[in-house]
């Protein structure tokens, strides 16, 4: 299912800025990597950790959580309540086997498609790196 | 009540009331110099003296300060009192022929010449000086500092500060000084400048004053900070003058509580403040003003009834526009601040009408966008203001040799060549930005601010008038620079769309709310507490949280927080996003 070479990614968009982002690199004819695959929430406080292990051991190679930049939140401060989260996740990761370096936070505006995609790239060259996510021929055998 | 008759005319009036008060109702006019509305009597003119029976007797009395009584009968024109009358304005002739109210006086009452000589030294009293005393009783009664008082009796009587020194205890009030019917007492500072109450630093105004002429409601108010009532407890003439009881110094801020449903936010903005560069010296030299000063001076009703004056009082002969001061520079504000180019345009051109002065202007470029502009533009070039490509540099004070006040400097980038320019007056056209308080009032509204301060709207093309809280409406520069036209179109659509809320009395909601399952909800509230928009409230019968639905945003934080799942954001619950991400791995 997932090859060395294509590694999977997740990618949790906010409605307002990084899906809306992700959107203007389509429009935009910008090239995004089709490793990644796009789950939209209305906002990156949405994305409950559970979202992000489960996607890991489903089989993702990598987890990008994208929002607005901070003070740019539609609900002012979901996040700001993302980047908590998601620290302290990633600081969790590694005691359940998942390499800390496969989850992304990223800040993603309306307006910046090409950041969006730059973002995508960097992020395959990174789980090309590391390899696949042992998890997923463990517990998706 | 009192019945009096002045001059055969007879009228009831409340005990206590002065003879002068008195006379004026019945029509008989008393002259005084001393009289001040708003201070107590302090009979020391004497000019008001009349003649007063009451119980059997008769004698001269100073109607200023004589209370009638029952029966009273008064007489202001008999020859006992015109005699009285002459001999005191011909001494005052004598002390003070030069002083305008006194020279009236004569010529009403009559007095042509005077038999008095003045004997003494002109050294020993100041020659305005009549004597009224009203300046004494301000300081008194105004100001409640008490410096000024009396000094001497009889010819050498005078009014003086203790010790004739500068006295620490006067809080420069200018109340003597306004009062001065002479305007021979004046407020000077320790180099012997003239003090005045100043308005934005440009001419004299008072601690009650009209905000602008187009306030509304237009009405006058108190300035907290210059009124000596409210700073130190003293004055508080107005309200005794007031004939209308209007005016009420103990009134107090109030918070008042009312239910609306929808507020329009139309908080403006603040004009950037050009101190921060220190380069331009605003604040540090004279005559380096702002547009909005200048405003205030070309307004006929204002400080300098539309006059365009330096600090020395005389017009200009040359005057620098410096563009772009607090905009459109990476160090202040990134952003074009849209109305300044106009607005110096337009004060270049009233300048050069009323005082004939050579303007220079000095910009990046001149941004001239709307229905017009650019025409004036170029009416303004015609006229012949001198356009520089280039902003301003430095604003500095000129050496002796140069002619004019101040040295602008500036690089002209369409020759290539650094311009040292005198001119005797600077005008920074200074941007605008975000009110003070935009974010506390963002935070208490739940909106946005964006990276330059000012209030985000929903969407900058579709929705530019709404924000992110359903039924708050930006109007005006809250939400970016606007011009008049922008600001009155942008407000009205933002009463517009509050209008419709309210004639409608329903609001339709977005389906993608959170909803919180009472059944399995502990009443932890750490969802309430984490709701941006302040939707979850915590019923406390139940002890279970509850969700708003027409306040909530669906943002689905809360269900993210949720540790019972109790919390579900619809159309983004667990389950479905799960089942996404099952979908996007297969």
């Amino acid at each position: 299912m997932v090859s060395e070479n294509q590694p999977t990614i997740v990618a949790f968009l906010c409605n307002w800025c990084s899906y809306a982002g992700a959107d203007l690199a389509g429009t935009s004819r910008v090239e995004v990597p089709a490793n990644v695959r796009v789950i939209r929430v209305m906002c990156t406080g949405r994305v409950d950790p559970v979202f992000v292990l489960r996607a890991f051991a489903s089989g993702a190679d990598g987890v990008l959580v994208a929002g607005c930049h901070p003070g740019d939140c539609h609900y002012q401060t979901g996040n700001y309540r993302a980047r908590r989260r998601i620290t302290l996740l990633s600081e969790l990761m590694s005691s359940v086997g998942i390499d800390r370096r496969r989850l992304w936070l990223r800040w993603v505006g309306a307006s910046e498609g090409e950041l969006f995609a730059a973002t995508v790239r960097e992020m395959v060259d990174e789980l090309r790196r590391l390899g696949p996510n042992p998890l997923a021929t463990v517990w998706c055998a | 009540m009192a019945r009096v008759t002045i001059d055969n005319r007879t009228g009831d009036f409340p005990a206590g009331t002065m003879i002068l008060a008195a006379a004026q109702t019945l029509g008989s006019d008393i002259p005084t110099l001393c009289t001040i509305k708003g201070l107590p009597p302090d009979p020391v003119c004497r000019v008001c003296s009349v003649e007063v029976e009451h119980g059997g007797r008769t004698m001269m009395q100073t109607a200023c300060s004589r209370p009638i009584l029952d029966g009273m009968v008064v007489h202001t024109r008999s020859d006992r009192v015109r005699d009285r009358r002459r001999v005191l304005i011909q001494m005052l002739l004598a002390r003070c022929p030069g002083v305008d109210a006194v020279v009236d006086l004569a010529r009403r009452e009559g007095v042509t010449d005077t038999p008095f000589t003045k004997t003494l030294p002109a050294s020993t009293r100041p020659d305005d000086c009549i004597l009224c005393g009203r300046c004494v009783r301000a300081c008194r009664e105004v100001s409640g500092a008490e410096v000024l008082g009396w000094m001497h009796r009889g010819f050498t009587r005078r009014v003086a500060l203790p010790f004739d020194e500068p006295s620490d205890e006067c809080v420069i009030c200018a109340a003597c000084a306004s009062l001065c019917p002479t305007g021979c007492l004046t407020l000077e500072d320790e180099a012997g400048r003239e003090i005045a109450h100043d308005e934005l630093l440009l001419g004299p105004n008072s601690a009650i004053r009209v905000g602008t002429y187009q306030a509304v409601p237009n009405r006058p108010y108190v300035d907290p900070d210059s009124c000596l009532h409210l700073r130190y407890g003293s004055c508080g003439v107005c309200e005794r003058v007031c004939e209308h009881g209007a005016v009420d110094l103990r009134q107090q801020d109030r918070i008042e509580e009312i239910r609306v449903g929808s507020i329009v936010v139309a908080t403006g903005f603040d004009t950037f403040d050009p101190s921060r560069i220190k380069r331009y010296g605003y604040g540090r030299l004279r005559d380096v003003v702002t547009t909005l000063e200048v405003e205030r001076m070309l307004n006929a009703a204002g400080p300098t009834s539309g006059q365009v004056k330096t600090s020395n009082g005389r017009a200009p002969r040359r005057v620098a526009v410096a563009h772009c001061v607090g905009s459109r520079d990476r160090n202040e504000h990134e952003y074009c601040s849209r109305v300044c180019c106009m607005v110096a345009l337009k004060q270049a051109h009233l300048i050069r009408e009323r005082t004939g002065a050579e303007v220079y202007s000095f910009s990046i470029d001149l941004r001239c966008f709307g229905k017009g502009y650019e025409e004036f533009f170029h009416k303004i070039m015609r006229e012949g203001v001198r356009f520089v490509r280039g902003k301003v540099v430095t604003v500095e004070p000129a050496r002796p040799t140069d002619d004019g006040a101040l040295i602008v400097r500036a690089e002209d980038t369409l020759l290539g060549e650094v311009l040292r320019v005198p001119v005797d007056m600077v005008i920074l056209a200074v941007g605008l930005e975000a009110s003070r308080g935009t974010t506390d009032l963002a935070r208490k509204l739940g909106l946005s601010v964006g990276r330059d301060g000012w209030l985000l709207e929903q969407h900058p093309k579709l929705g530019p008038v709404s924000t992110a809280v359903d039924g708050v409406f930006l109007a005006g520069a809250c939400q970016g620079p606007k011009d008049i036209p922008d600001a009155v179109a942008q407000g009205l659509a933002a009463a517009a769309r509050a209008l419709a809320l309210a004639d409608r009395g329903e609001v339709e909601i977005a389906g993608s709310t959170a909803h919180i399952d009472p059944e399995v909800c502990a009443g932890c509230r750490e969802c309430a507490e984490l709701c941006p928009v302040r939707a979850i409230a915590f019923d406390a019968r139940h002890g279970v949280c509850a969700v708003e639905e027409r306040l909530c945003q669906g943002c689905g934080a809360c269900a993210a927080q949720c540790r019972s799942g109790a919390a579900a954001a619809r159309h983004f619950t667990d389950e479905q996003v799960l089942a996404e991400l099952e979908g996007v791995l297969w």
